[in-house]
């Protein structure tokens, strides 16, 4: 059970094939193998198992991929809608009350 | 240069190195690391358990021992330090605010500017001569390997997503297997993920159901007060069904729970023990107070159970936001729209019948 997928045709992940070196950072970084190299070129071929988490946009020297990236954590979205937080995270805020659920999440907090 | 307090707990030595004295640590974790990372996953004291930044040694290394980049928190540095029994590393700490790699990363605090700036404070390329660094592969989303390397010099290799791999990753001469590079939601990281979303949901159901027992037990007060106890246990027991059903038994089914959605998989569980939930009310009394509050639970338990499932998105490892925004679009508005039938259909039962 080491491959666990969440809503179909959402994501935001796109890559520019025009500007990939094919350098392989991508399918180092990214947790849920969304990527895979073949032929020097380097194609998305798992698109909706991605969790837009940034870390192949952040790694790609050519900037040929692009996410937008952020918590997919619904406490911390309700805290944005209920105006408790401005950003759609909590992290180490001065109280325990702004703990929303996200706890092992990039950007949640943990 | 600035060093990290030799005071700490889990110090146990220093080392000289040529910029100045590091603390020394040890793989060996004691009785009080394990206890408080035990209350750290209870949520006690969660915000406030971490470790100074800065660099620390591992065993004995030496000029060319790797450097192994971690967080500052608490739980993070342990487990790390305890996977690499006998080996001699250094350890370079970021301030991520106590929070772990993965959520830092994401908050960019675990990122490129907080890691050049530690390599740069703890003279790092003065104590090592290489320039190699290795980071959790979880730290990605915050940190641009290419960046580091043209602002610090140093290297960043991407090692394995779990601590307990890195003494292969090292041996293999640092590389991680595809395997070791895919984030899993294993049921024991499901369960210990549990309690923080547990304790919230218990302090709201607590004044939720302890209001409807107060409703339901003056409203009955008339019939004597056994009775009215009995009834009045209703709702409290109801609604601690609904959150064990969003936010225990949905976590550890979640895998072969239907539907996509985290709602959808928290409404199943809640259909089925609002099912069971009303046999046993059945098979308890003969004569049920009313058909009007078995359908307000029918309703209550699965809308709590879905919404508290909906919650656990962010706990687990795989949602997208855009993904998150899109069940929330539709089970939110369904979520509060059971909810409020219910609990008008309850207050009815109350009253009416």
């Amino acid at each position: 059970m080491n491959t666990l997928i969440y809503l179909k045709d959402v994501v935001t992940l796109k890559l520019d094939e025009k500007k990939c070196v094919a350098c392989g950072m991508c399918l180092q970084v990214c947790p849920h193998r969304v990527f895979d190299l073949n032929n020097s070129s380097v194609k998305i071929v798992n698109r909706d198992a991605c969790m837009e988490c940034g870390a192949c946009s952040r790694n790609c020297p050519t900037e040929a991929l692009s996410v937008q990236s952020g918590v997919g954590c619904a406490a911390a979205m309700i805290d944005v809608l209920l105006g408790r937080s401005n950003s759609p995270c909590c992290g180490p805020k001065d109280s325990e009350n702004n703990l929303a659920g996200c706890t092992s999440k990039p950007g949640g907090c943990c | 240069m600035s060093f990290p307090d030799l005071k700490q707990p889990f110090v146990i030595g220093s080392i000289q190195t040529p910029v100045g004295i590091v603390p020394q640590v040890s793989s060996f974790l004691t009785r009080k690391d394990r206890v408080g990372s035990f209350k750290a996953r209870l949520g006690i004291n969660r915000m406030h358990y971490l470790v100074e930044p800065g660099l620390y040694a591992l065993g004995t290394p030496n000029e060319k021992s790797p450097v192994m980049v971690t967080a500052n928190y608490k739980m993070s540095f342990d487990h790390l330090r305890q996977a690499l029994t006998g080996h001699n590393v250094w350890i370079l700490v970021l301030d991520t605010k106590g929070i772990n790699v993965w959520c830092s990363a994401g908050k960019g605090t675990f990122g490129t500017e907080e890691l050049t700036r530690r390599i740069q404070s703890s003279g790092l390329a003065m104590v090592v001569t290489h320039r190699e660094i290795i980071l959790p592969q979880l730290s990605a989303p915050g940190v641009a390997a290419h960046e580091v390397k043209k602002i610090s010099g140093f290297k960043v290799i991407y090692g394995p997503i779990r601590a307990k791999d890195l003494p292969i990753f090292l041996d293999a001469g640092f590389k991680a297997t595809s395997e070791m590079r895919v984030k899993t939601f294993p049921l024991r990281e499901r369960i210990v993920l549990i309690p923080i979303e547990l304790w919230p949901a218990l302090k709201g159901g607590f004044i939720f159901s302890f209001i409807l027992f107060l409703i339901a037990f003056m409203w009955r007060w008339g019939e004597g007060w056994t009775l009215a106890l009995n009834h009045a246990l209703t709702p409290v027991m109801a609604i601690l069904i609904a959150i064990f059903s969003g936010a225990v038994l949905t976590p550890i089914l979640l895998p072969w729970l239907p539907g996509r959605a985290f709602s959808s998989k928290g409404a199943w569980v809640g259909i089925f023990s609002s099912v069971l939930f009303h046999f046993f009310r059945l098979a308890l009394r003969v004569k049920i107070t009313g058909h009007l509050e078995s359908i307000a639970w029918f309703l209550l338990i699965p809308a709590v159970s879905a919404f508290l499932a909906m919650n656990f998105t962010g706990a687990s490892t795989f949602t997208s936001l855009s993904g998150v925004k899109k069940e929330m679009r539709w089970a939110l508005p369904f979520q509060i729209g059971a909810g409020t039938i219910g609990v008008i259909l309850w207050l009815g039962s109350q009253f009416f019948l």
